[in-house]
């Protein structure tokens, strides 16, 4: 999009100070610009504006007209016209800018407004707030502290309406809480192409309903738990489990697919509570699947590996992290490096695949390869590959077509060229087809995972390796987009970040320098690898940046692209 | 007893809704009173119908079927009455004149609330429900039957007599 040229702009007075705005921005967002907020509820960038909640109300002024025949207002020594303040408010998020227009968000009608506005939605909300899942997040709350007059003047008999509903597996509803802002109405119409949602007995009985016989099922359904502005709507998974105050919140990236969904990770001592979607307008908007989005629990699984271990007279031992790497070393350096194969994971950073090219190469291993993870695109986020890091793979460990050799790998084994094999963060048994007896003809076999599988029951050293949310790193996203990946937890037990145990890997094989934290890798990956040249680990960002041309698009983002050109919403 | 619209209806609502050239959810209205002058009122089939006819979400069709209390959920009697308890009525004795009605029609209201405005006689001839101000408010008590409009009604006998 082309920068706004000067006719585009209009000067507009917000709180007494004027600034530009181009034609057409909403006062909402022109307020929001300058940095003076106007609380709402209904109003969503995303999603079309309705303008039923009322909050945003502010004072507009226009320059006056002068009757006929009488001298038209002069401009202030500013170079700015007079404003005459309109009596009635009009609301922020609906109406755009207009040339000289004046717009005050202080001052006895806006605050009057407000007030007014936050009396009626608690007349009837049942200020539930010590058992509400929302509090703490509710612009209910925070509004009340900031626009609500303190008291009520309501004394009658609250209404009352269905609690507790079930409107799909995944979401919950409290319709007393509910102030009727429609943004999940909206989301499910206009997002997820799934509109079960719907008003029924409008009037003051109003009540947020799923059409009788039909649930709110879909995939997305869980955001309409986060643009939820009360408690409304809960999660299923998350409703009672942790006051939001009490837990910290971790920037990092999704990994169940390619898309790389920005999320936040909320954790408290170490535990991982709930996973809600970070905006970012490149990547997955506001939005993300349930799926991936729910796909955490086991992170607390019993069967999570917490020490090195190894294989003796066919029983695994526990042992130290030095006693398990030497004796990984000794055997791979009885080997030739024709004789090793080495099997990564996608489902790596960018740090570990390049530790890991470094073992590559000192062993001289005759084969490397990663599993392939192919689902079925849903047409909104989530990407037919499964793996997170795929064109980190292609860049990184320089695999043209990631997964299209492990028939090799297989036949290698089976013909006994193939001696030994480094699975890392992979468990081929299960998901890339190698049976346990073809494993078992190998004379070494070396596996790192987060969890027992069937593979690491095979394997003679078995090393723990963190999962996703135990770890820091980068990867590249199906659009080519380099993004930070920020370790949440700490693993459990002796558990150390592949990167970790790779470069542990090669210091037992004798090769290398120190390498002490993910960012120094970082930087030896930006001095090696041509595509990351001058990138430094503080340019990513929280947002991340496009790094390679893929050609490839995530389908929900054209659609809110198309949406915000046709200014059906201002995205 | 299966929902079918007949031939007939279906014409006359195809019809109606090409007066609704822009946008199919305008024809909801019109569509549904057909409906309800066909049934007698607009059940879940009637609402998933016209769903259908429009294209929409049956929950769009919902939302303006719990909207307007003249769209009935429940089925009527023969009879359908309407009471108006608008202030002029209120006074001018409706709440008598719907005591008076249940009781000679044997109509029990005690299963009545917001969600189930309507109680129907045992023998399904005559139903009744309260309605907002029906425009004549200078002669109260008012109230409808089926189409009829009755002003100032008194007796109850009376007006139950031109509806056997």
């Amino acid at each position: 999009m082309s920068e706004p040229t000067k006719t585009d702009l209009v000067d507009v007075q917000i709180d007494g100070v004027w600034h530009q705005f181009p034609k057409g921005t909403r006062l909402i967002e022109a307020c929001r610009q300058v940095g003076v907020e106007v609380p709402h509820y209904c109003y969503h960038p995303k999603l079309t504006s309705p303008g039923n909640c009322r909050m945003c109300l502010v004072e507009t002024g226009m320059p006056p007209r002068p009757m006929p025949g009488a001298e038209p207002p002069q401009p202030d020594e500013s170079g700015h016209l007079p404003i005459s303040w309109i009596p009635r408010p009009v609301i922020a998020c609906a109406n755009t800018v207009a040339p000289n227009m004046g717009v005050r968000t202080t001052g006895p009608i806006t605050e009057g407004c407000r007030q007014g506005v936050m009396e009626l939605l608690l007349a009837n909300h049942p200020l539930d707030c010590p058992i509400c899942d929302q509090a703490g997040e509710c612009t209910l709350q925070e509004y009340s502290v900031e626009h609500g007059k303190g008291e009520s003047r309501f004394r009658e008999q609250k209404v009352k309406k269905p609690k507790n509903v079930e409107v799909g597996p995944r979401v919950r509803l409290d319709d007393e809480r509910c102030i009727m802002c429609s943004r999940c109405i909206r989301f499910t119409d206009e997002i997820a192409d799934d509109p079960v949602l719907g008003f029924t007995d409008r009037g003051s009985h109003t009540v947020l309903a799923v059409y009788p016989g039909r649930e709110l099922a879909n995939n997305y359904s869980l955001n309409t738990v986060d643009i939820c502005p009360v408690g409304a709507l809960t999660s299923n998974d998350f409703r009672f489990q942790m006051r939001v105050w009490f837990m910290r919140e971790t920037q990092t990236i999704d990994t169940n697919c390619a898309t790389g969904c920005n999320i936040t990770v909320f954790s408290r001592q170490n535990r991982i509570y709930r996973i809600v979607p970070r905006q970012n307008n490149d990547v997955n908007s506001d939005w993300m699947p349930d799926s991936h989005r729910l796909n955490f629990h086991w992170i607390d699984s019993e069967a999570r590996l917490t020490d090195p271990m190894l294989k003796v007279d066919g029983v695994h031992r526990t042992a130290t992290w030095n006693e398990a790497l030497s004796v990984a070393a000794e055997r791979l350096a009885s080997l030739s490096g024709s004789e090793i194969a080495v099997i990564a994971s996608a489902r790596m950073t960018n740090e570990e695949l390049f530790m890991t090219s470094r073992l590559v190469k000192l062993l001289g291993a005759g084969h490397v390869e990663t599993v392939p993870r192919q689902g079925e695109a849903d047409g909104y986020l989530v990407s037919a590959d499964r793996n997170p890091n795929t064109n980190g793979v292609k860049l990184v460990l320089g695999l043209e077509n990631p997964g299209s050799t492990l028939d090799r790998v297989k036949s290698g084994i089976e013909q006994g060229r193939i001696k030994a094999l480094i699975v890392l963060q992979e468990n081929l048994v299960d998901d890339a087809g190698f049976s346990p007896e073809l494993l078992g003809k190998l004379d070494f076999l070396l596996a790192t995972y987060p969890i027992a599988n069937p593979t690491t029951g095979l394997a003679d050293v078995v090393l723990p390796g963190a999962c996703w949310a135990e770890k820091s790193g980068t990867m590249i996203n199906v659009t080519g987009r380099l993004q930070r990946l920020n370790k949440a937890v700490d693993g459990p037990g002796q558990t150390r970040e592949p990167w970790e145990i790779v470069r542990d890997l090669v210091h037992a094989l004798g090769g290398g320098n120190g390498i002490y934290s993910v960012t120094e890798v970082f930087k030896q990956l930006a001095a090696e690898v041509p595509e990351f040249k001058g990138l430094s680990w503080g340019q990513i960002g929280d947002l991340g940046l496009p790094l390679i041309e893929t050609g490839e698009t995530i389908p929900a983002l054209e659609r809110e692209k198309e949406r915000k050109a046709a200014g059906i919403i201002v995205g | 007893m299966p929902f079918t619209v007949p031939a007939e209806l279906e014409a006359e609502i195809d019809e109606r809704i090409t007066h609704y050239p822009v946008s199919k959810r305008s024809a909801v209205l019109p569509v549904l009173h057909h409906l309800q002058h066909h049934f007698g009122y607009i059940g879940e089939e009637a609402v998933e119908w016209t769903a259908a006819k429009l294209g929409l979400e049956p929950i769009k069709v919902l939302e303006v079927v719990t909207f307007y209390p003249g769209f009935r959920q429940e089925a009527p009697g023969k009879y359908h009455i309407r009471v108006c308890r608008t202030l002029s009525c209120a006074m001018a004795g409706s709440y008598e004149l719907m005591e008076s009605i249940c009781e000679k029609t044997g109509i029990d209201r005690s299963g009545v609330n917001h969600h189930h405005p309507i109680a129907v006689s045992l023998d399904g001839k005559y139903s009744i429900e309260f309605a907002e101000c029906l425009a004549s408010c200078g002669f109260g008590p008012v109230c409808m039957v089926n189409d009829d409009f009755h002003e100032s009604v008194a007796d109850a006998d009376a007006l139950l007599k031109q509806y056997p």
